[in-house]
């Protein structure tokens, strides 16, 4: 029977068991949405940004590894995507955006909302498309799933003139792909396998570098697993929190420069470096020419172009992490002489110890005004780890990282590579679709929150109980901590003294809003609020001028830490 | 160093725009580019000569690989290879200077293609330095036009080291 290409598209849809789409209508897409009511298995959630839709929908992939959908119209309402296209592309979420464009025989006149969406999203999407033919629409949605979620994930765009949305045909679905030009390389190298045992033999200070491609191929428990037999401690990315469990003895926590002094200085000093899914950002390395000076390294990514790219490399693995880790862990196992692993690491786990011991992180407790880090470690505490937690940017994303503690992979949502303010609270919207009954909260800064916060009417209405807890210090924090350290405190353009009443905001949207100023009340109202069924705004008033410690100044040697 | 890298691409709307924002958004340069529909359906082939040190040639044709439209890359630059690059060049040729103009086009086997009552087109066809040489020759005469292909390059069919 014959269709229209909007038809097929939700089809299309379907058979990616797609369950959610984030959207906005438009001119453009008005013919899917004039079908999208016969699809109920297709949730659509009406945001209040574009920006909001497809941050939810890279929330929604984040917290499910399931590919996110996004849903908007041409023009304006494509190039509000763009920040949260770059978002998903700097931190290889996969997620399908489709926009609508103008009838092709419009195309590069001008039209009433055109925009060359396909040439502005090039440089931060994975690949995309503009379909001209209704013919190849098929296939081509059935690709752009297939490249989002395969190899080193990433965004994918697809741009639906509106004519092909209106053309008929009777659809043909592809029911394998095969792309000559695309064959990511998942198997790892036997041969580099066994070098690393090797090298893992005869070292005596080995650590493991984790990051969000630990995440996204699922490697928890082969990383787990290695680390525990070999008694190797981890130490990971922002991207790759919550890949090895927050409260093991052999986790050091977050390196770079916001990394624990103990994680920071077990990288100045080991001699074999086990770096997998993670591709050495400079907020990770630091001055790059002093970043594990002593090392050899091992570089696990599924990404070439990851590997030689900011460092040089020992035992370059091209393969998927987790099919890698399983095979060394299988190298591991068929090794004739069996090592003592606990013995021969023995002094260097006191060593990390000591360091741990000697510099935990830590800030001075205060009644009021109430301390960030406060507000972190209890809501840490009142969740033992089970919320999905998502960040802002800025000094509330770092103390989220360091004073909580993450258990599970995909705990942990924050905007790693492009830090995208205003990515926490959509993505919250994303990660509460995908799971109702979970408690999701976005640690938020008060500058941050009102980047995304026209979403409130997005989870009043469609009944999304995420709880946002601003830790208000009244400030663009992380900027203003660099004004002070390395700009005498000039505090230009980062005084939020203007603040909106978070509270009556939340009230005026619908949702409910408290306020909290005592360290004392605040285990209280966290409790009520999360017993809340509905979103929820806490506004702690924190200490304005607290500062994120240890820092590594831009462009120091990780192991030059301020702290405190 | 100077890399002469083969790049086989989908021929599809967008893939030049693909591959040339690659080398501007990540600071690569391009020295010459060529491109040019092949004899299977659907590919065409890239010739790009690049500057950059053994890291940057790397990521270059690392970068490329992963571009979902780029079928294939080869860097040419320590095969041996035959690498021909054509130009045009149209000469001021007056009566003075005009048997001096044929005379070097004749050293260089270069072929006059067009020519006018005070100049002469010349097609010019070689590697880089045979072009730089006769370039040099010819600029003293005063250069009125000039238009090149950019290289284009094949490995040779046998590969003697
Ligand atoms: C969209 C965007 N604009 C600007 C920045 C630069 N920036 C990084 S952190 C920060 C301050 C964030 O302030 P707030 O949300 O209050 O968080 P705080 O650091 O105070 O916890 C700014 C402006 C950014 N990361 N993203
Ligand atoms: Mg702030």
């Amino acid at each position: 029977m014959e269709k229209t290409g909007a038809q097929i598209l939700l089809e299309c849809l379907l058979q990616e068991n797609v369950d959610a789409i984030f959207g906005f209508p438009g001119g453009a897409v008005i013919d899917i949405y004039h079908h999208l009511p016969s699809y109920p298995a297709l949730r659509h959630f009406l945001v209040r940004h574009e920006q909001g839709a497809i941050h939810a929908a890279d929330g929604y992939a984040r917290a499910t590894g399931r590919v996110g959908v996004c849903l908007v119209t041409s023009g304006p309402g494509a190039t509000n995507t763009v920040t949260g296209i770059a978002t998903a592309y700097m931190d290889s979420i996969p997620v399908v955006i489709i926009t609508g464009q103008v009838p092709t025989p419009l195309i590069g006149n001008d039209a009433f909302q055109e925009v060359d969406i396909v040439g502005i999203s090039r440089p931060c999407v994975k690949h995309n498309y503009l379909v001209k033919d209704v013919q190849d629409l098929a296939w081509i949605i059935k690709q752009a799933f297939y490249l989002a979620r395969t190899g080193r994930p990433g965004p994918v765009l697809v741009d639906l003139p509106k004519d092909v949305l209106q053309a008929k045909t009777v659809p043909a679905y592809p029911e394998s792909i095969s792309m000559r030009s695309y064959n990511p390389h998942l198997e790892p190298n036997r041969r580099q396998l066994r070098k690393v045992v090797d090298l893992l033999r005869t070292c005596r200070r080995p650590l493991f570098y984790s990051g969000g491609g630990v995440i996204s191929s699922d490697a928890f428990e082969e990383l787990t697993w290695l680390a525990r037999n070999l008694h190797i401690p981890v130490t990971s990315t922002l991207m790759g929190l919550g890949a090895f469990p927050g409260d093991d003895p052999l986790w050091l926590g977050m390196l770079g420069m916001h990394g624990t002094y103990a994680a920071n200085m077990a990288v100045g000093h080991t001699d074999l470096l086990l770096a997998v899914g993670a591709r050495f950002d400079d907020r990770v390395t630091g001055k790059i020419s002093s970043f594990a000076p002593m090392a050899k390294v091992v570089h696990i990514d599924v990404d070439p172009t990851s590997i030689r790219k900011n460092v040089n490399v020992d035992v370059p693995i091209v393969a998927d992490c987790r099919l890698a880790l399983k095979g060394l862990r299988d190298e591991i196992m068929a090794c004739a002489e069996a090592s003592d692993w606990v013995l021969e690491h023995q002094s260097w786990l006191e060593q990390v110890q000591a360091w741990q011991r000697d510099h935990p992180l830590q800030y001075a407790f205060s009644e009021e005004p109430i301390k960030p880090q406060f507000v972190v470690e209890k809501i840490y505490e009142l969740t033992k780890g089970e919320a999905i937690i998502t960040t802002e940017v800025g000094q509330n994303q770092m103390w989220a990282a360091q004073f909580s503690r993450f258990h599970r992979p995909r705990s942990f949502i924050t905007s790693g590579g492009l830090g995208t303010m205003g990515y926490g609270f959509p993505a919250a919207i994303g990660a509460q679709v995908a799971f109702p009954d979970k408690l999701v909260i976005d640690i938020a800064g008060d500058g941050s929150i009102q980047m995304n916060i026209q979403e409130m009417a997005t989870a009043v209405s469609c009944n999304i109980p995420v709880k946002i807890v601003i830790l208000n210090n009244g400030y663009l924090g992380m900027v203003r901590q660099w004004q002070e350290l390395f700009y005498n405190k000039n505090y230009c353009a980062t005084c939020m003294h203007t603040n909106p009443d978070f509270v009556k905001l939340a009230e005026a949207f619908g949702a409910a809003g408290f306020r909290v100023t005592k360290a004392a009340d605040l285990e209280g109202v966290l409790k009520q609020a999360f017993a809340l069924p509905g979103p929820v705004i806490v506004d702690v008033v924190v200490a304005e001028e607290e500062n994120v410690y240890p820092m590594v100044p831009a462009g120091a040697a990780l192991t030059d830490m301020l702290l405190v | 160093m100077r890399h002469v890298l083969s790049v086989l691409v989908e021929n599809e709307p967008g893939v030049l725009s693909r591959v040339v924002g690659l080398f501007s958004g990540r600071g690569f340069n391009i020295e010459t580019l060529n491109v040019g529909p092949t004899l299977e359906e659907g590919l065409s082939l890239m010739t790009i000569t690049t500057l950059g040190d053994e890291a940057i040639i790397e990521q270059i044709v690392k970068q490329l690989r992963k571009l979902v439209t780029v079928v294939k890359v080869v860097d040419l630059t320590h095969l041996q290879k035959v690498e021909r690059e054509m130009v045009l060049i149209k000469v001021n040729a007056e009566d003075a200077s005009r048997a001096e103009v044929l005379r070097i086009a004749d050293i260089f086997r270069c072929k006059v293609v067009d020519v006018g009552p005070n100049a002469l087109t010349l097609e010019i066809t070689g590697d880089q330095s045979k072009i730089k040489a006769i370039v040099s020759l010819l600029q003293r005469f005063g250069v009125k036009e000039f238009a090149r292909t950019g290289t284009v390059a094949l490995r040779r069919a046998m590969q003697m080291d």
